[in-house]
C-alpha cells in the first residue's frame, strides 16, 4: 500500500523512469545478465578489473553499513579487510587448514576486532571516533608489517585457492563469478537491514542521538551493531581477496585503502545501495581510465571529493525531487 | 654512555619531539574552540608548511643565505603563506558546511586534507625532497648529555611562539574575543562581535604555528615528504587530546607529555622504533577511553 | 487514593556553581493529569531532564512504578515507561510521519540483524504490528492517513505537534511529559490540544505531565498543579489553590500582567 511506504526507494531519481515493479524488475534482470556473460563478452582484461570492482562493490556496502546508514565516521576500514585476509593467509599457510573452514574464524576475528574496538569508543563524539578509527587502521597496518606471523613487510604468499565441491575456483573467470555471488549477497543484505527495525534505529540514531535515546534506542548498541556488521562485510572481502591473489602485502591495507573505500560509498551517493555500487565502479574503473595521468588521478579524486561535498552532498547517483 | 646520560639525552630529544606536537597541537584545539571541528587538514598543512619553507628558502638564498638567518626568514615567510591558506580553505571548505550535519563537514575536512596531499604527492611525485639549510651541528654539552644549537634554537622558537600566543590570548582583542566565541558564538554574534573575523583569525594563527613546525622539522630532519602531514597530525592530535581538547595550556602540556613519552617509551625493550606509532596510537585509544576531557580539558554538559 | 508514579525526593542540581533545581520534592499520581508551571528559567525542562536521565542531580532521588530510575541511562528510563515530547520539536528529518511514530515501538520489539536478513516469519509479524501500533497511535492523535507518508517536518506545525505526541505514546508509556505542547498553537488547536490530553488519561491510562506556559489550559485541564520558582517548589494544589496562593502570585509579579498570567 503506497500511503504506508516508509521512504522514497532506493532508486531515487531514477524512479521516475522505473515506476513499475515490472520495469525495475527487467531493469535488474538485464543487469544480471550482462554481468553474467561478461567475461565472455568483455574479455580477461575487463574481467579482472570487473572482479576488482565487484570486491569494492562488497567492500562498499560494509561500509556504507557504517557511515552510509549510521553516519558513523570509519576511517580505518581497511583494518577489517586485513584481518580477513591475514587470518585466511595464516590459517592456510602456516597451519594448513581449508579455505572453507578459515571463513568463520576470519568473520569471528572481525566481530571480536570490531567489539573490543568499537565497545568504547563509539560513545565519543563523531571527530574523536573517526580519528581512533584512523589510529586502528594504522595499528593493524603496522602490526601486519612487524610482526613474523603476518610475513612482516613481505606479507604471505603461496596461499592455496580453494576447491568447492570439485570445483577448483582458480582461474579469472572462476573468481569474477565468486565475486559476483557475493556481491549479490552482499546487496540483498543491505537491502534487507534498511528496511528493518535496525536499519531504521541507525536512522533514528544517526538523525538526532538524544531524541533517538528518548525513544528507548540504546544509541551505543545500535552504533556497535552498524560497525561489527561492517566488519564481517570487511572480513569476507578480505578472505576471497587473499586467495585471489594468492599472495597479500600491508601495502594493500593503508589508510589510502580505507579513503578508497570511503570514496566508493560517498561518491556514489552514500546510503543508497545503487549509489554505494556506482561509486564503487567510479573508484575502480576511473584509474583504468585516467591511466595516464599518474597520480594526478589521486588528486583529481580528493577535489572530487570535496566538490560533492560541498555541491552535492547526495553524491552523483540521481536524486528525487520532491 | 650511563644510565642517567641516556635519560637525559632521552630527555632532550621528548622535548624537541614535544615542541613540534605542542607547535601543531595548538592549532587543532584552537580551531576546536572556535568552531567545534577537529580539522583533519591540519597535519597537511604542517607538510605543506614544510615545503613553503623550503621554496622560501631557495627564494631568500641569495639575500639571506641558507644560514641562521635565511632559515628564520623561511619560517616567516612559510606562516603568512600558510597562514593564508588556513584561512582560505576554512572560508571556501569549512564555513559553508557549518550548518550541515557532523559527518559532512567532517567528510569535507577529510577531502581537503587529500586534496592538498595529493596536490603535493603529484607536483613532486612522491619524492622525498632533502632540505639543509647550513645550520651546523656544534652545540654544548652539558655533563655529557650534547644539545646541538638546532635543538636550543628549535626548543626556542616554539617556546616564543607559544608565548606569543599566550600574549595573544590575554592581551589583545582578538585574542578574548576568541576566548569568548569558543565559549558560545551564538551569544557572541548577538553582542556584536564579528564571528567570521575571530573564526578567520584563529584559523590564520593554527595554520601559521603548524607551518612554523613544519618548516623547522624540515630544516632539522633534513628533509621534507607529501606524507609526512598524516602521521603528525595524529600525534598531535593525540597531544591535544591528552592535554585536553579546547585547552590551549593543554595542548603545550599535552605535546610535551607526548614527546616525552615517545622518547622515553622507545627505550623500553620490546618497543622499537617500528613500534612507536603503534604506542602512540594506544596512548591516544586508552586516553579517548578513559579520560576523554584531557588533563585540563573542561568536561562537556550534555545539552537538551 | 490513587497510587504515586512517579516520586521526586528532595532533588538538587547545579551547574558551574547555579543551582538550577533545589531540593524539590514532586509527585505524579498513575492516571492523572499534572502541570508544571512557573515563570521563565524556573528549571522546568531541567526538571524533565532529570527525570528522563539526561541530567543527573547532584543529589536526591527519584522513583518511577517502584522502579529507582537515577542510576538508567536515558533510554532505559523510557523502556521503564516513561516518554516525553520535546519544546523545540524534535521529530527525525527526511523520514516519513509513520516511520517517526515508528521509532516509540523500537523499545518494545526486538527483531534483530539475523531476523532482519534472513527475513524470518517472527520477524515479518513483528514488522507488521510495529507498522499497526504506529498506525493506531496516528489515528489516535487525530494525524489522516494521507499524511503518513509525507515526510515528518513538512507537515503543518500544528499536525507535526501531534505527530510527536503520537510518537511517544507508540513507546506504551504510563507517563507522558509533554514540553510546552500548546506552543505555537492557535486557539482551536489548544482546545483539541485539551481533548487530546483528556482522552489519553481516560481512554489510554497514561497519566499525563506538563509544562505549559498557557495557564489558562493549565488551569481547564490539571488535576493537580505545581509551580517552580528559581529551582524551588513553591506551592502545589489543585488549581483553585494555585490561583489563589499569594507566593504564586508573587512570583508572577514581575511579568507584565500577573493577574491575566494567573488566569483570575
Amino acid at each position: 500500500m503506497a500511503a504506508l511506504e516508509p521512504r522514497p526507494s532506493a532508486w531515487g531519481g531514477l524512479n521516475r523512469v522505473l515506476d513499475t515493479p515490472a520495469k525495475r524488475g527487467t531493469a535488474i534482470g538485464a543487469i544480471l545478465v550482462v554481468m553474467a556473460v561478461a567475461p565472455f563478452v568483455f574479455g580477461p582484461y575487463a574481467t579482472v578489473i570487473l572482479t576488482n570492482s565487484l570486491l569494492y562493490v562488497i567492500l562498499a556496502l560494509g561500509l556504507n553499513v557504517v557511515v552510509g546508514y549510521a553516519g558513523l565516521l570509519d576511517l580505518g576500514y581497511a583494518a577489517f579487510f586485513a584481518v580477513g585476509a591475514y587470518s585466511v593467509g595464516i590459517l592456510t599457510t602456516e597451519f594448513g587448514w581449508n579455505f572453507w573452514a578459515t571463513i568463520p574464524v576470519a568473520v569471528c576475528a572481525a566481530v571480536f576486532a570490531g567489539i573490543i574496538i568499537g565497545g568504547p569508543t563509539l560513545r565519543l563524539r563523531s571527530d574523536y571516533l573517526a580519528i581512533v578509527t584512523l589510529g586502528f587502521g594504522e595499528i593493524v597496518r603496522i602490526s601486519a608489517r612487524n610482526l613474523k606471523i603476518t610475513g612482516a613487510a613481505s606479507g604471505i604468499s603461496g596461499i592455496e585457492q580453494p576447491w568447492l565441491f570439485g570445483w577448483h575456483i582458480a582461474t579469472p573467470n572462476d573468481f569474477y563469478y565468486v565475486f559476483l555471488a557475493l556481491a549479490i549477497i552482499g546487496i540483498l543484505v543491505s537491502v534487507r537491514l534498511s528496511n528493518s527495525r535496525l536499519g531504521r534505529a541507525w536512522l533514528y540514531v544517526r538523525h538526532d542521538e538524544d531524541a533517538a535515546e528518548a525513544m528507548g534506542i540504546n544509541r551505543v548498541r545500535v552504533k556497535l551493531a552498524a560497525y561489527v556488521i561492517g566488519a564481517i562485510y570487511g572480513s569476507i572481502g578480505g578472505a576471497f581477496f587473499a586467495v585471489n591473489l594468492t599472495a597479500i602485502s600491508p601495502e594493500s591495507f593503508s589508510f589510502r585503502q580505507s579513503t578508497l573505500f570511503l570514496m566508493a560509498v560517498i561518491l556514489g551517493g552514500m546510503g543508497k545501495i545503487p549509489g554505494v555500487i556506482l561509486g564503487a565502479f567510479i573508484v575502480v574503473l576511473a584509474p583504468e581510465l585516467l591511466r595516464d595521468l599518474g597520480s594526478f588521478r589521486l588528486l583529481i579524486f580528493a577535489v572530487g571529493l570535496l566538490l560533492i561535498m560541498l555541491f552535492r552532498p547526495s553524491g552523483i547517483w540521481p536524486v528525487r525531487s520532491r | 654512555m650511563t644510565l642517567a646520560n641516556l635519560l637525559a639525552q632521552q630527555l632532550v630529544n621528548g622535548l624537541v619531539l614535544g615542541s613540534f606536537y605542542a607547535l601543531v597541537a595548538l592549532g587543532y584545539t584552537m580551531v576546536f574552540g572556535v568552531v567545534k571541528l577537529l580539522n583533519f587538514a591540519h597535519g597537511d598543512l604542517y607538510m605543506v608548511g614544510g615545503f613553503v619553507g623550503f621554496l622560501a628558502l631557495s627564494l631568500v638564498a641569495g639575500t639571506l643565505g641558507v644560514g641562521w638567518l635565511g632559515v628564520a626568514a623561511a619560517i616567516l615567510l612559510s606562516m603568512l603563506a600558510v597562514g593564508s591558506l588556513g584561512v582560505v580553505i576554512e572560508r571556501i571548505a569549512y564555513a559553508p558546511m557549518l550548518k550541515a550535519p557532523r559527518l559532512s563537514i567532517l567528510i569535507t575536512a577529510l577531502a581537503v586534507s587529500l586534496v592538498l596531499q595529493n596536490a603535493v604527492l603529484t607536483l613532486t611525485n612522491g619524492q622525498i625532497i632533502p632540505f639543509s639549510p647550513k645550520l651546523g651541528f656544534a652545540g654544548v654539552n652539558l655533563g655529557g648529555v650534547f644539545i646541538n644549537y638546532k635543538q636550543m634554537a628549535l626548543a626556542g622558537t616554539a617556546a616564543l611562539l607559544m608565548l606569543g600566543l599566550e600574549f595573544f590570548f590575554t592581551r589583545t582583542q582578538y585574542g578574548r574575543a576568541m576566548r569568548a566565541v569558543s565559549v558560545d558564538k551564538d551569544m557572541c554574534e548577538l553582542m556584536g562581535i564579528d564571528v567570521n573575523r575571530v573564526i578567520a583569525v584563529t584559523f590564520f594563527a593554527g595554520s601559521a604555528l603548524a607551518a612554523a613546525a613544519g618548516t623547522m622539522a624540515g630544516a632539522y630532519y633534513g628533509s621534507i615528504w607529501y606524507f609526512m602531514g598524516f602521521l603528525i597530525g595524529l600525534k598531535a592530535f593525540t597531544a591535544a587530546v591528552i592535554g585536553g581538547i579546547g585547552s590551549i595550556p593543554g595542548a603545550m602540556l599535552g605535546g610535551l607529555i607526548l614527546g616525552l613519552l615517545e622518547s622515553f617509551g622507545t627505550q623500553i625493550p620490546g618497543i622499537g622504533s617500528e613500534w612507536k606509532d603503534v604506542f602512540s596510537f594506544s596512548v591516544l585509544i586508552l586516553v579517548l577511553v578513559f579520560k576523554p576531557t584531557g588533563l585540563l580539558g573542561k568536561s562537556e554538559q550534555e545539552r537538551m | 487514593m490513587t497510587e504515586t508514579l512517579l516520586k521526586l525526593s528532595d532533588v538538587s542540581l547545579g551547574f558551574a556553581g547555579n543551582a538550577v533545581l533545589q531540593q524539590v520534592d514532586f509527585d505524579v499520581a498513575a492516571g492523572s493529569i499534572a502541570s508544571l508551571i512557573g515563570p521563565n528559567g524556573a528549571g522546568k525542562t531541567s526538571l524533565f531532564n532529570c527525570i528522563t536521565g539526561f541530567y543527573k542531580p547532584q543529589s536526591g532521588r527519584i522513583e518511577f512504578d517502584g522502579t529507582a530510575l537515577l542510576p538508567l541511562k536515558p533510554f532505559q528510563v523510557t523502556r521503564t515507561g516513561i516518554a516525553r515530547t520535546f519544546q523545540n520539536l524534535r521529530l527525525f528529518r527526511q523520514m516519513s510521519v509513520i516511520e517517526n511514530v515508528m521509532s516509540g515501538q523500537h523499545c518494545r520489539t526486538k527483531a534483530g540483524a539475523i531476523g532482519a536478513i534472513l527475513h524470518l516469519p517472527s520477524q515479518r509479524r513483528e514488522e507488521r504490528a510495529i507498522r499497526d501500533h504506529a498506525a493506531e497511535c496516528l489515528r489516535f492523535v487525530g494525524i489522516a492517513e494521507a499524511e503518513w507518508a509525507r515526510e515528518a517536518t513538512t507537515l503543518a506545525y500544528g499536525h507535526q505537534r501531534r505527530v510527536e505526541i503520537a510518537r511517544a505514546l507508540a513507546t506504551e508509556p504510563k507517563l507522558l511529559l509533554l514540553d510546552e505542547p500548546a506552543a505555537g498553537l492557535t486557539r482551536g488547536e489548544k482546545l483539541d490540544l485539551i481533548t487530546l490530553i483528556g482522552r489519553i488519561r481516560d481512554e489510554r491510562g497514561v497519566a499525563v505531565l506538563l509544562i505549559e506556559h498557557d495557564t489558562s489550559l493549565v488551569m481547564r485541564l490539571s488535576e493537580r498543579v505545581s509551580v517552580l520558582d528559581h529551582g524551588i517548589m513553591i506551592a502545589e494544589g489543585t488549581p483553585k489553590e494555585i490561583q489563589t496562593n499569594p507566593r504564586v502570585i508573587e512570583a508572577y509579579l514581575g511579568a507584565e500582567d500577573a493577574e491575566a498570567a494567573l488566569a483570575l
